[in-house]
């Protein structure tokens, strides 16, 4: 039996001590995966169909050239995907600022047995890329000479 | 390293480091958001509220780091009983707190814009205030044992325990599907533009000097008190 000098005893508890609460937290987030998500993806939706009567959050990709606005002027209505599934979302009120096609989107709202999820509140999702303005319009300025190479042939 | 546990090596170097850190922190910090606030262009979607970027995620990143510095304290007070070491985990607190706050107002004020929304119960935004709580928690903690003269390891601990709080918090994006963005710098790669990238890292080194500052100036302050607190009880031994 090898003795330890009271100071590796406690370095020895210590770190025990750190890789049970680490392992702790580990499993707690795990449990949580579900219940600590802030929104449904299409994909899920699609396939928990959460009851009508249930207010959920559905997030993920506005779909690029699905955003209309409705004969009644103020409805708005687009598709939201995740590349699995894809839920059309009806909208009634003002739109945040960022919410444009292409973008993420958390809309607030109930899942219809239609499979049209009614949204009540939108919040614009803004992804990790940081661009300025004049950068982004040099990538714009990029694409036209290879659509014209395109349409030309 | 044992050098610096002794207080005295350790007041020497903390004497002249003091000023030289806030100093140097406040002078990169003002440039840094000088540049950020004024020169920098505007973000494609988000417009001008980007420019809470420079002062949201180095608060962020000291909130985090404050706590780390709190834990990995606490592990060598509670280990190898070096005395500096409780003193420099109680000085990091209350800065700690300072800037977990500032991170959750400034993000808080981005979101109105952004998101549309002040407040989000998501992963990320949940974690970093019980991370807030934690702070509050602790520094309440450090005061009543040291109030009653009970042991400063209880405090200790308490901040041992508390960092199960930093990964979470980290991993909270990634995890679990959240509104706050996923980590937009990542080992090796960002995504952030160099324009933007650029004044962030430098407000980041300036705000990081400044909590140096602090904490070193909250250690001296500390022990300044330890010795004035000795220097009173054999006073009152020798008159009575």
């Amino acid at each position: 039996m090898i003795r330890l000098k009271p100071k590796d005893q406690r370095l020895v508890l210590a770190v025990v001590a750190l890789a049970a609460l680490i392992g702790a937290g580990l499993l707690a987030a795990w449990a949580l995966r579900n219940t600590a998500s802030l929104f449904y993806v299409p994909s899920e939706i699609v396939s928990e169909r959460p009851g009508p009567d249930r207010s959920v959050r559905l997030g993920g990709m506005v779909e690029d050239g699905s955003l209309r606005t409705l004969e009644d002027g103020i409805t708005v209505a687009f598709v939201v995907a995740d590349g699995k599934a894809r839920v059309p979302v009806l909208f009634k009120g003002l739109l945040p600022d960022l919410f444009v096609e292409g973008s993420g989107v958390v809309a607030e709202g109930r899942y219809g047995k239609d499979g049209t999820f009614k949204a009540e509140e939108l919040l614009a999702k803004h992804d990790e890329n940081y661009v300025p303005r004049e950068l982004q319009d040099m990538q714009q300025h990029k694409a036209p000479p290879s659509l014209q190479e395109t349409s030309t042939q | 390293m044992h050098g610096f546990a002794n207080p005295r090596r350790f007041l020497s170097l903390a004497r002249w480091l003091t000023p030289l850190l806030l100093a140097g922190g406040l002078l990169i910090t003002s440039a840094a958001l000088w540049w950020g606030l004024t020169q920098v262009p505007p973000d494609r979607l988000m417009g001008e509220t980007v420019r809470i970027l420079f002062i949201h995620v180095p608060a962020a990143w000291l909130g985090m780091a404050g706590w780390s510095a709190i834990a990995i304290a606490s592990l060598v007070h509670l280990v190898w009983r070096h005395p500096l070491a409780a003193i420099a985990a109680r000085a990091a607190a209350a800065p700690g707190m300072f800037f977990t706050a500032i991170c959750l107002a400034t993000g808080s004020i981005w979101g109105r814009p952004a998101w549309g929304k002040w407040w989000v119960w998501d992963g990320r935004l949940t974690s970093m205030l019980v991370l807030l709580f934690l702070y509050v928690a602790y520094i309440a903690l450090a005061q009543a044992t040291e109030r009653e003269g009970a042991s400063s390891r209880i405090p200790a601990i308490f901040g041992l325990i508390g960092v199960i709080n930093i990964p979470i918090i980290n991993r909270s994006v990634v995890w679990w599907n959240s509104l706050h963005q996923p980590p937009s710098i990542t080992l090796g790669k960002s995504a952030i533009a160099p324009e933007f990238m650029w004044p962030l890292m430098v407000a980041t080194l300036g705000f990081s000097l400044i909590f140096g500052g602090i904490v070193l100036a909250r250690m001296r302050a500390i022990l300044a008190d330890i010795q004035a607190d000795g220097r009173l009880r054999r006073r009152a031994m020798e008159t009575a």
